[in-house]
């Protein structure tokens, strides 16, 4: 995984709720499309005209703003399916961190997963850094650092955020989960004898 | 103390405490699906690691699979190459596979159930977020993204931050001609899309315990849809009874032995919710969605609403964008709004008592010539079953399409998808823009409500039609 320790760019204003997945990144590109190239067409429904052409309304097509590593969003952010591939593809198109008031549960988790940062805030700080961007596009920069756990804002207001200490140090250091459960390897052989012997009909109806 | 059916599930299956709320919990179960399960499978392959438990977890393929009827793995050939990496990986791990045309195939959330590989009291995971539909025979089940899958095969345990509880109480006698889609819809439109994030969500009360074990499915469904991973019904006589001699059901003094612990699983009676709300049954008439959110939902016979109502300027830009979308008009009614596609099928109703409202509807009808409408069992068994009722035949003679068992125009991953611009009543869990298809409209609804707007081909209230 790769580690997050700060990122520091434009911030792109896509101020919606209930963003979700399908809208990430629709299912059909999942089934052709490998994890690498997935870039190209995050946000695809929303990027491009029924004709195929840019849709000039959509915010991420803004020159200002494409290729930001910062997505600001309103609440409930990667709500809908678990697909990862959501996460894949808005890293792809260059994001590292999106700020919202509140994530879908499995979008939450999957990022961490990815070294993609979901740090939470207000909708009102929210709004304070799209209209510090949208007054300066192109030159606004937001920067969130992990390490300190703020975000500082185009105008250099910090707000600090809160992040789960045991996310927080494995999305710093890059770690894996899978590494850090096969060490707990003898509690779950230990959990598993006694749970065989408790409840060996939860075990022997599929043995 | 007194204590949910949430936290004696969860506390039971507490491998070590990682700390902050952290919890490494062991997994009875897990299943895996063509979409996401080869390549998770692959991927520890490639770490040079294992599947943990084997005999613990199941495959089926359902998301890139043809329905068309005498479909094969090739029909759709995406698909078919998905399908042939999770059929190596599974013979590789020993993992049990039902493979198509198999009794045992089907949507995962449909078969899991049906084969009692998911029982009440069990933990089970899947790399999908409508995992939470197997809380429908009170386990807690929940969907996770492709590293979790990953890391859940490796170990058969995943590290979990414990949600918070939210209970929703139906009370009150569930009028005629409402059913367990409509119960939730509704509660997702009054309490809103997120409202369930980071919770578990039980569902209780007298409407509740009067449901079948396959409209308790259909309940716990839609619970992601609230924003809530986990969804549960109290296991009872019902779920007992439903579970009773599958496949994978324990047997003899094993069985005595489960029903002795689920019977002791229900919450305390004064056990306390993180979050606690009724719904008054007789505030529950049928229901459909206008917009692009399950949350934008209203009673079949109700109007959009007009953009006045929305609560602040976001929610009003959010309005206009879905009506857009929908070719709707705020303060129009549903009623009589011309439909081009009906899809009968999806995790949340393709269950042979979703087939059967369905069927009853026709009364020996026809669709409405301009109309498309499809009928996709929920499995191979429900497929089965349906048949032998002659259900199948009722509805070719109304002109629907009878096609194999997937997921299908859920999704719409498997080369099958509604036209661009197409109005579409289907009876899955979501209306997102684009969901069924580029351009696709969506207004989830009810077997009974979907029939209906077929045979319309109009949306209309099917109590009264
Ligand atoms: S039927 Fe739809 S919601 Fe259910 S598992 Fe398949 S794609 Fe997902």
């Amino acid at each position: 995984m790769q580690p997050f320790r700060s990122v520091t760019g434009p911030a792109i204003p896509l101020m919606m709720a209930n963003v979700d997945t399908d809208v990430i990144i629709p299912i059909q590109r999942l089934v052709g499309t490998g994890r690498e190239g997935l870039g190209p067409y995050a946000f695809e429904r929303l990027r491009t005209r029924a004709d195929g052409s840019e849709n000039p309304d959509f915010v991420g097509n803004h020159p200002a703003w494409r290729g930001a590593p910062i997505l600001l969003a309103d609440e409930n952010f990667g709500c809908g399916s678990s697909r990862e591939g959501a996460v894949w593809a808005l890293m792809g198109m260059g994001v590292r961190c999106v700020i919202a008031p509140s994530f879908g549960d499995i979008f939450f988790a999957n990022c961490f997963q990815n070294g993609l940062l979901p740090v939470r805030l207000p909708i009102a700080a929210i709004r304070r850094i799209a209209e510090e961007t949208e007054a300066a596009p192109g030159n606004a920069r937001t920067t969130v650092d992990l390490e300190r756990q703020v975000v500082i804002t185009p105008r250099g207001e910090e707000i600090p955020f809160a992040v789960d200490a045991r996310k927080r140090q494995a999305l710093l250091e890059g770690l894996d989960d899978i590494a850090l459960t096969l060490r707990q390897r003898e509690a779950i052989e230990a959990w598993r004898a006694r749970d065989r012997a408790a409840r060996p009909w939860a075990w022997e109806s599929v043995a | 103390m007194p204590s949910t059916m949430f936290d004696r599930i969860w506390d039971r299956h507490v491998v070590a405490d990682l700390g902050e709320g952290w919890s490494l919990l062991y997994l009875d179960r897990i299943l895996v699906h063509d979409l996401s399960g080869g390549r998770a499978m692959e991927e520890l392959a490639e770490k040079g690691l294992r599947v943990a438990e084997p005999r613990k977890v199941f495959a089926t393929p359902d998301h890139a699979v043809s329905s068309a009827p005498g479909r094969t793995a090739m029909t759709y050939r995406k698909g078919g190459e998905l399908l042939a990496r999770l059929r190596a990986r599974c013979a590789a791990e020993g993992v049990r596979i039902f493979d198509l045309g198999q009794r045992g195939n089907g949507i995962v959330h449909v078969m899991a159930p049906e084969l009692a590989i998911v029982l009440p009291g069990l933990t089970l995971a899947c790399g999908d977020s409508h995992t939470c539909t197997n809380g429908g025979v009170g386990a807690l089940a929940f969907g996770i993204g492709a590293s979790e899958l990953a890391h859940a095969l490796a170990t058969q345990t995943l590290p979990q931050r414990r949600p918070g509880t939210f209970r929703i109480r139906f009370e009150g006698a569930r009028p005629p001609g409402v059913t367990a889609k409509d119960m939730i819809l509704a509660a997702i439109g009054r309490f809103g899309a997120a409202a369930g994030t980071g919770m578990a969500m039980e569902y209780a009360g007298e409407a509740v315990r009067a449901l079948s074990v396959e409209e308790r499915l259909t309940l716990c469904n839609l619970s992601i849809e609230m924003g809530a991973k986990v969804g549960m019904v109290a296991p009872d006589d019902a779920t007992f009874h439903y579970l009773a001699g599958r496949d994978f059901a324990p047997k003899g003094r094993l069985w005595e032995q489960a029903m002795a612990e689920w019977r002791a699983l229900p919450s305390d009676e004064e056990a306390v919710f993180t979050r606690d709300e009724t719904i008054r049954m007789a505030d529950v008439p049928p229901q459909i969605t206008w917009g692009t959110s399950p949350e934008q939902v209203v009673a079949v016979t109700g109007h959009v609403p007009p953009l006045e109502a929305a609560r602040d300027a976001a929610q009003r830009a959010a309005w206009e964008a879905a009506l857009r979308y929908m070719g709707l008009a705020p303060g129009q009614p549903l009623i009589g709004t011309k439909v081009d596609w009906v899809f009968i099928g999806s995790c949340t109703n393709s269950r042979l008592s979703d087939l059967r409202a369905a069927a009853a509807m026709l009364k020996g009808r026809r669709k409405a010539p301009h109309v498309t409408a499809w009928v996709v069992p929920g499995s191979e068994q429900v497929k089965a079953e349906a048949e032998a009722e002659g259900l199948h035949r009722r509805f070719l003679e109304a002109g629907f399409e009878w096609r194999e068992p997937g997921c299908a125009l859920c999704v719409a991953a498997n080369g099958e998808a509604v036209p661009e611009g197409a109005r579409c009543v289907s009876t899955s869990n979501r209306n997102f823009v684009g969901r069924q298809g580029s351009g696709a409209r969506t207004h989830l609804a009810s077997p009974a409500t979907a029939a209906a707007a077929a045979l319309a081909g109009a949306i209309v209230d099917a109590r009264s039609f």
